[in-house]
């Protein structure tokens, strides 16, 4: 079944296809192709994944009189879309672009520090060798189970008592290295990072930061990489806790949408325009590195 | 020692280069100190954050809940378990169990059923595989608060998109902002929407690394694609579907940012249709109550609540999983049996 690739480098794409007819051809063979259904319950999917995203700016391009009586009021977004983007811009409940620049520190500093941090615990668990190293990695396997999201309470009073309610390390040091990571880079480490690299480098003198820096952190970027996107998209995201701990003056994106839903609910096409703006950035990222995204869930679905 | 890298002296003798023994010495007493602590080094901002943000404050979560403890006033005097009782006795507390668990069932089951039939269609010799995949994933990058507003929109009781297409087949318009069912099933819908694609794929990787010549002998045995899918696909994945389950679970009963957002006051509806036990923790701790003691009571119960829950699943996953162990083997028993027969 592997022979039709094998065919397209040998005998030019004709011939790989005329192969793939054949082996279609058998009986319900595993390579044959798929029938128009498959495609039309595929599209379907995809439409109800798309729809609401389109929705949203549809009503971000009607005015409120509009969305009350009727609930599609148009079929295509038009230029009043930038009147209400320019609107939710300079809204008054709140600064949209301090909301911005919140979201994009906190998701990108947690990103950064979360692969760092993951990638260095990462190298420890898979590479070297220390007294408890296997119950540890149980443990931090194990605290992926524990829903954290409940010591909400006494995280509040303590950065009550240290003065941090309302800045934005209060959402970035709880979020600076997850379980998830340290599992994750230490699963891709453990068949990524040969050791004799690492002799080598340890043999050539290299302190151990020296050989997780020049060796370590070069190996294991295909997988860093996926675990920036997904911290990055999950802080983006991020609503609970910002929404406890930050308040109206210094909010993030999400927390800032929940302001202009409570500020502006009789003007909805506001509010579906701040939902665009929120959403905007990550569909962006979406298009460049989706691809990424898939691959990493799929990777991380067989390993866990 | 870590590596099986050569011990520091032999590295000086080789290198050649003279040096006073003295800084040799130091050199070679930091390289055994760099190597015995920087594996502990290395794994300790897991830990140390995990001890101040996340253990931490889940133990003392018990503290602060036997303890009058307002949000503004601070640590009060000890009352011992008068907050359970206060949890207990509120109504509310029980309507958002409730609420939780219809609609973490009404999230979870047909969020599971149409992943496995997405991730059964995705896995076959499709054109475009990436341009599938991605399509099915593209709700994932939208905030769930987003996601909240949006369906809020189109599950309105006047004027709403969904209330209108049901009108076009002779439905009357359902009040999804009224009824208590109809409200679940509107905010159930939002996190099928966001989680249904990612769990597609998580079942793609799983349905992927099922051995092909398994549905070669179904083909040879006659079995069509739905029979293919039913005696071979769903049991190969098995304890994927239980992974699933399981970390939907943890996340499915915290459900707080969707129903927050369903209406602009934020409660849960007027009666508290669909106030969940997370969204009953806020409004406890900073809503309307401001009694961070309470609110520690319903964090300590739900969290409880979830590990239980946590820990049933462990079970039958374990159970599902060893006994899942010995099935694929059946049939090398049963061959094995035959030839121990024929030689005997």
């Amino acid at each position: 079944m592997s022979s039709v690739p094998m065919i397209r480098q040998s005998a030019g794409p004709g011939a790989a296809r005329a192969a793939a007819r054949s082996s279609r051809g058998k009986a319900g063979g595993y390579n044959r192709r798929p029938g128009v259904v498959t495609y039309v319950l595929l599209g379907i999917a995809v439409l109800v994944g798309l729809g609401p995203i389109y929705y949203t700016l549809l009503l971000g391009s009607s005015d409120p009189a509009a969305i009350s009586q009727n609930p599609l009021p148009q079929l295509l977004p038009d230029a009043s879309l930038f009147d209400k983007f320019s609107q939710v811009m300079n809204s008054d409940a709140f600064s949209f672009w301090k909301a911005f620049w919140n979201s994009v520190i906190i998701s990108v500093v947690t990103a950064a520090a979360t692969v760092l941090f993951s990638t260095l615990a990462g190298f420890s668990f898979a590479k070297l060798n220390f007294r408890g190293r296997r119950p540890l990695l149980v443990f931090v396997i194990a605290t992926m189970a524990v829903p954290t999201q409940l010591g909400v309470i006494p995280l509040y009073i303590i950065m009550a008592k240290i003065g941090w309610i309302g800045t934005l390390q209060a959402v970035i040091v709880p979020a600076l290295v997850t379980a998830f990571g340290v599992f994750w880079m230490t699963q891709y480490l453990e068949e990524a990072l040969p050791y004799e690299l690492i002799e080598a480098a340890r043999v050539d003198g290299a302190s151990m930061f020296r050989t997780f820096w020049s060796i370590a952190m070069p190996a294991a970027r295909p997988a860093a990489a996926m675990l920036a996107l997904f911290t990055f998209v999950t802080q983006w995201t991020n609503f609970f806790w910002p929404s406890i701990v930050l308040n109206q003056d210094n909010p993030t994106l999400p927390v800032a949408v929940r302001l202009l839903q409570a500020n502006y609910f009789v003007d909805y096409s506001l509010v579906m325009a701040g939902v665009f703006l929120v959403t905007l950035p990550l569909i962006i990222l979406f298009m460049f590195a989706g691809r990424q995204l898939v691959a990493g869930i799929m990777a991380g679905a067989v390993k866990g | 020692m870590s590596v099986q890298s050569p011990p520091a002296p032999e590295r000086v003798a080789q290198s050649g280069a003279p040096r006073p023994p003295r800084r040799v010495g130091f050199s070679q007493k930091l390289s055994r100190w760099d190597v015995k602590v920087s594996p502990y080094l290395y794994i300790s901002p897991f830990f140390i954050v995990f001890a101040i943000t996340g253990l931490f404050p889940l133990i003392y979560t018990a503290y602060v809940s036997v303890y009058d403890w307002a949000l503004l006033g601070g640590q009060g005097e000890f009352i011992g378990f008068q907050n359970y009782t206060d949890v207990f006795g509120q109504p509310m507390f029980w309507r958002s169990l409730r609420n939780t668990f219809s609609i973490f069932l009404l999230s979870s089951v047909p969020q599971v059923l149409v992943a496995i039939v997405l991730a059964a269609l995705l896995d076959q010799n499709l054109r475009a595989k990436t341009f599938w995949r991605m399509g099915v994933l593209l709700p994932y990058v939208v905030a769930p608060v987003a996601v909240g507003l949006i369906f809020g929109r189109m599950f309105a009781d006047q004027s709403g998109l969904v209330n209108s297409a049901l009108g076009v087949f002779g439905i009357d318009p359902v009040r999804w902002h009224v009824d208590v069912l109809a409200s679940h099933v509107a905010i159930a819908s939002m996190v099928n929407f966001r989680w249904t694609g990612y769990n597609t794929l998580i079942f793609l990787a799983a349905m992927q690394a099922v051995p092909r010549e398994l549905y070669e002998a179904a083909i040879i045995d006659g079995a069509g694609r739905v029979r293919q899918f039913f005696s071979v696909t769903v049991p190969q994945i098995r304890a994927t579907i239980i992974f699933v389950v399981l970390t939907s679970t943890i996340g499915g009963l915290q459900i707080f940012d969707e129903p927050r957002v369903f209406d602009p006051a934020g409660r849960g509806g007027g009666s508290q249709q669909w106030m969940t036990t997370t969204l009953y923790l806020y409004d406890v701790g900073w809503g309307t109550q401001r009694d961070l003691g309470r609110a520690a009571a319903v964090a300590w119960i739900l969290f409880i609540i979830v590990v239980l829950i946590g820990l049933v699943n462990f079970a039958v996953t374990n159970r599902i999983s060893t006994s899942g162990g010995g099935q694929p083997s059946r049939r090398q028993r049963r061959a094995a049996a035959r030839s121990s027969r024929r030689s005997a």
